[in-house]
């Protein structure tokens, strides 16, 4: 349908906004209604994945500091070993703006290049009315100050302060660790977002 | 080995703060994008098997009827899922909402004063073939008003989520419909500045793809970004 150029590529499709029903589709049960025998990225945890049962959960901001409730959070990340990976996706409540993921502490990911690893880290990508594209970001361990200070991808972000941002606070709940980190869209605090 | 991903084209795409839809100006980011290399954690993505599909999630025609069929125009959406090379994306999740015939999400925050079909769910999914095909069947959107300028109304469109490969190629967005007269008054279209980009987000009538007397059809192609190959390049390591 579309003709690539002189070398052979074509353009990317554009992004659109997910909109305020994209629950719909990618989240149905909290748009109230069920339709797939299972939601994609609903699965819970197995209960024989090895690791450090965690949990982690933030709010999502906007430029004026109002609770943004109908996003779509999505996360990707290393199993316990390392490895690739574990996928789950969820929505802010449409009541608290809270989202949250139940799953295990990852391990460390090899760096470009055979530099020293990564500190452990979940890569999240959000979604929702208002973002014309989806953004990727990363939560980072509160608890892991030593490994992060050494992150190739922390060090990168010029300005200090900034680094916070993707850093989760740890607390703990009924015996489980929990790494809470607000996601800003924009405005003061606003979150590193990642072109990657 | 894993490819590296082109890096995005950014002209492609919209701005994150665009004043033509008023949403955007509250939640689109301010700050420049970190731009990385790509990791392991972007160069890795879910999978998604087609054992995993139900016989119907791509029928959107029959998978959540109760008692009565849809109302609305059949039509069959169907193209295939490439990447920036023009090669197959095969395995590919594609997932697909939507409003019914008369405008109306399935949705608790939807309160458009339009019925909502009884018979109708508004979502799907299925995963591209080897040639990188997806296929699905479904009824014509409405149009329906939005709150953004009082007299703004979408075009008909069915939203698309795309899982490619890589979660670097994550991609949600709009397909519209070839002649619909809404299209050049959208805003949500038109928070992409370039005119050519935005009329590859419009699929063309496939009169050839129609099941005659029954189903009209539609062809829409998407294109995730491409894989590169590394020349006189340190490798990625660990895979």
């Amino acid at each position: 349908m579309f003709t690539p150029d002189s070398l052979g590529r074509l353009p990317e499709t554009p992004s659109q906004t997910a909109g305020p029903y994209v629950h719909i589709g990618l989240i149905p049960r909290q748009a109230g209604f069920e339709i797939f025998a299972d939601d994609v990225g609903a699965a819970p945890l197995p209960p024989g994945e090895p690791g450090e049962r965690i949990r982690v959960e933030g709010r999502v901001l906007d430029a004026t500091g109002a609770l943004v409730r109908d996003a779509l959070v999505e996360m990707w990340q290393a199993k316990a070993d390392g490895s690739h990976g574990l996928f789950f996706r969820t929505g802010t409540s449409f009541e608290t703006g809270l989202w949250s993921f139940d799953t295990v502490r990852p391990g460390a990911v090899p760096a470009r290049g055979g530099a020293a690893p990564m500190a452990p880290h979940l890569c999240l990508w959000l979604a929702a009315r208002g973002l014309n594209r989806g953004m990727h970001t990363r939560l980072y361990f509160g608890d892991r100050e030593e490994a992060n200070a050494a992150d190739p991808v922390l060090r990168f972000i010029e300005q200090p302060n900034r680094r916070a941002t993707l850093v989760a606070a740890r607390t703990e709940r009924d015996g489980v660790p929990v790494f809470t980190m607000d996601i800003r869209l924009a405005g003061d605090g606003e979150t590193v977002f990642l072109d990657v | 080995m894993r490819d590296e991903i082109i890096p995005s084209d950014h002209g492609q795409h919209p701005p994150p703060v665009t004043p033509i839809y008023k949403t955007s100006v509250f939640r689109g980011p301010r700050m420049p994008l970190l731009s990385l290399n790509g990791s392991l954690s972007e160069l890795t993505g879910p999978r998604f098997g087609h054992g995993a599909m139900g016989a119907l999630d791509n029928d959107l025609y029959r998978n959540f009827q109760h008692g009565g069929e849809p109302i609305g125009e059949r039509i069959i959406v169907h193209g295939r899922v490439l990447d920036g090379n023009a090669k197959p994306v095969a395995g590919a999740l594609v997932e697909f909402w939507q409003a019914n015939a008369s405008g109306r999400y399935r949705h608790v925050n939807d309160r458009f004063e339009a019925p909502v079909d009884p018979n109708f769910g508004g979502c799907g999914r299925t995963v591209t073939d080897d040639e990188g095909r997806y296929h699905f069947r479904t009824v014509k959107p409405g149009a329906y008003p939005y709150r953004n300028g009082i007299g703004d109304w979408r075009p008909s469109h069915i939203h698309f989520s795309v899982f490619g490969t890589a979660f670097a190629q994550r991609l949600i967005t709009q397909m519209y419909f070839e002649g619909d007269p809404l299209i050049p008054h959208d805003s949500i279209l038109n928070t992409i500045p370039d005119a050519a980009a935005r009329t590859r987000l419009v699929a063309k009538l496939d009169l050839a793809a129609q099941v005659p007397q029954h189903t009209l059809a539609y062809r829409w192609d998407i294109v995730l970004r491409g894989h590169r190959s590394t020349l006189f390049e340190n490798r990625l390591e660990g895979n």
